[in-house]
């Protein structure tokens, strides 16, 4: 009786101060519409335009998307390499950042922090891709090709970021170095709050060793969190750019590891081709909300 | 020995104390754990180690061949002291460049963490209509690759009338939907509905549940969000927003350095190690609070 009175005060209390939900959410979604949204959708009207930046846009219909499906002689070629680096990158980056945060969690508080902190410290040096550059740099003075030719491995120092064969090995490990950090800290945060006792609960019901407990408790406990890190892992993985023009320039030798989004930067920074940057970047966004709806159906699985 | 093994190598100790069992690594599993991922994080650890000993090295050591990483013959402080005159040719003070980007920085990322918060509460344990559509626009729009919205932003900027104003800094990071993508999930998995309807019977609006209820068991998240929120906006360099000398933040100044060439490469690290610090200061503050809050983690619904 007591109950159904309870409910009732509470639904009334829910529904009375309706208001302050919409006062608590007004502040982002305002900004959020602006900064955000509406720049969005009018990237998207552009890309059914021609625009110079100068000159007042012009419909183009679906001009632009014929074009790069149908003409561009790159878009195949950066299409194909931004594919093929978000397979190598992305899956890589998601289970390293929660396999090291699973294992560093497990040590006692001292050995964590300095562990993580080793692991966060790329994110919080600045200019950090400095000394890949400077490591791989072509002469002898570049400090991989010095170690290799004083151990005899080379007898003549190596163009390493000219190379078409050994460009996307080195973007692909400096990708996972550097990309790791925000997905590591949120899932060392989500590993921390995985409630003790359904430990302790799984042992009593039969969990026979680590990986059963991995499996059915610690993963299904941190779902939340592993989709975060999975949609970040998503994001990074197909808009890899900075790093290979920071380290090769852009074109690279070939377009060898040229991807959409460098690629687009061009395209607009360069030859003012706005509507056709926007909508590079509309059919890279399809891409990603394809691979994201595809990684929620199999996260889905997880402790099943 | 015994000792050091006892505090570093034995985890979950209090775990073990109760009836079930947890499962934990062997002793020389630990060990070995620890030496694996000791290697792996030196090897991530490189680049803050090269900055630091190529800040304090010489000029001549700089140049010398076969070159040396992370050996300094001479170190010499030489790299900082010459900053000084470096900057006095600044027709602004540095201080106020170091004043602009705590400003910029901390009034962001305050805000920022705020008005994640509040949204992903109201997305996350709400009963709105709405909701998932705007949560799917999030986390969509964390998907649609910035360049090209650069354009958008700029007309936006100057129909309100915001540029060359602190504005230009705050706007763009206050609504940053990786937090609220963040704190929504972190609502969702650790803080039980119970809470809420329990709140809401003892006659708590939504205001004071935010506030009193939730804002503190959602700390450990929003210290790791002011860290990365820090950490980015302390980091920026608005482009083609900003005119006014007086307005411009460090990133800026270092820049200028940087481009100075190779004569001041040492100089350059000197100032980027300068520039490192604050956020790895964030960094350990706000993780060393984290472990204490962990502490009394594990809310019951």
């Amino acid at each position: 009786m007591e109950k159904v009175e309870k409910k009732r005060l509470s639904l009334r209390m829910i529904l009375r101060n309706r208001w302050q939900l919409y006062l608590l959410l007004a502040p982002f979604l305002v900004l959020f519409i602006l900064m955000t949204v509406l720049p969005v959708l009018s990237s998207i009207v552009l890309s059914f335009f021609n625009f110079d930046m100068v000159s007042f846009p012009r419909f183009a219909g679906l001009g632009n998307y014929l074009r790069m499906f149908l003409q561009d002689k790159i878009f195949p070629t950066v299409l194909a390499n931004t594919l093929v680096l978000a397979i190598l990158t992305g899956p890589a980056s998601f289970l390293l950042s929660f396999v090291l945060a699973w294992l560093i969690n497990e040590f006692r508080p001292a050995m964590r922090t300095l562990l993580s902190f080793m692991f966060y410290a790329p994110a919080l040096v600045g200019n950090a891709l400095y000394i890949w550059q400077v490591a791989f740099s072509t002469d002898s003075y570049g400090y991989v090709n010095s170690l290799l030719l004083s151990l005899g491995v080379i007898t003549e120092p190596i163009a390493w970021l000219s190379s078409t064969s050994y460009i996307v090995p080195i973007v692909v490990m400096v990708q996972l170095w550097q990309g790791m950090g925000v997905n590591f800290l949120a899932n060392i945060s989500g590993l921390q709050n995985v409630d003790t006792e359904l430990y302790e609960a799984g042992a009593i019901d039969g969990v026979r060793n680590r990986w059963q407990e991995l499996w059915y408790i610690t993963l299904p406990g941190m779902q939340s969190m592993l989709l975060f890190s999975a949609v970040m892992s998503i994001a990074s993985a197909f808009s890899i750019s900075s790093i290979i023009t920071t380290l090769a320039g852009y074109p690279t030798v070939g377009y060898a590891a040229d991807t959409i989004v460098s690629y687009l930067s061009d395209v607009g920074t360069v030859k003012y081709e706005m509507g056709y940057a926007s909508a590079l970047s509309v059919v890279l966004f399809l891409l990603m909300i394809l691979t994201r709806l595809l990684i929620g159906r199999l996260l889905n699985k997880v402790g099943r | 020995m015994t000792i050091l093994r006892k505090r570093f190598f034995q985890p979950r100790q209090d775990l073990a104390k109760t009836q079930a069992r947890r499962f934990t690594r062997s002793r020389f599993g630990n060990v070995m754990f620890f030496v694996f991922l000791f290697a792996a994080g030196a090897f991530s650890v490189l680049p803050l180690v090269y900055s630091i000993v190529t800040s304090l090295k010489p000029l001549d050591e700089l140049l010398i061949f076969p070159p040396r990483l992370f050996v300094v013959q001479r170190p010499t402080l030489k790299n900082y002291l010459a900053l000084p005159d470096v900057v006095s040719s600044l027709n602004v003070p540095l201080l106020r460049y170091l004043f602009n980007s705590l400003f910029v920085s901390v009034t962001a990322t305050a805000l920022h963490v705020i008005v994640a918060a509040m949204a992903a509460f109201v997305l996350s344990k709400s009963d709105l209509k709405y909701k998932n559509v705007i949560f799917i626009l999030v986390q969509f729009s964390l998907l649609f690759n910035t360049y090209t919205l650069g354009v958008p932003q700029y007309l936006i900027y100057t129909g309100l009338h915001v540029i060359d104003t602190y504005l230009v800094y705050l706007l763009p990071f206050i609504p940053s939907t990786l937090g609220v993508f963040l704190m929504k999930q972190y609502m969702d998995g650790y803080v039980p509905g119970a809470l809420i309807e329990a709140a809401h019977i003892d006659g708590a609006g939504w205001l004071t549940i935010f506030w009193r209820v939730i804002f503190p068991i959602v700390r450990p998240c929003v210290l790791t969000l002011t860290l990365f929120s820090f950490r980015d906006t302390w980091a920026t360099i608005p482009s083609g927003t900003i005119f006014s000398e007086s307005l411009k933040t460090l990133p800026t100044v270092m820049s200028t350095i940087t481009a100075g060439g190779i004569a001041r490469t040492g100089t350059a690290m000197a100032a980027s190690v300068i520039m490192m610090m604050p956020p790895i200061l964030v960094y350990l503050i706000s993780q060393g609070s984290l472990r204490e809050t962990m502490g009394n983690a594990g809310i019951k619904g």
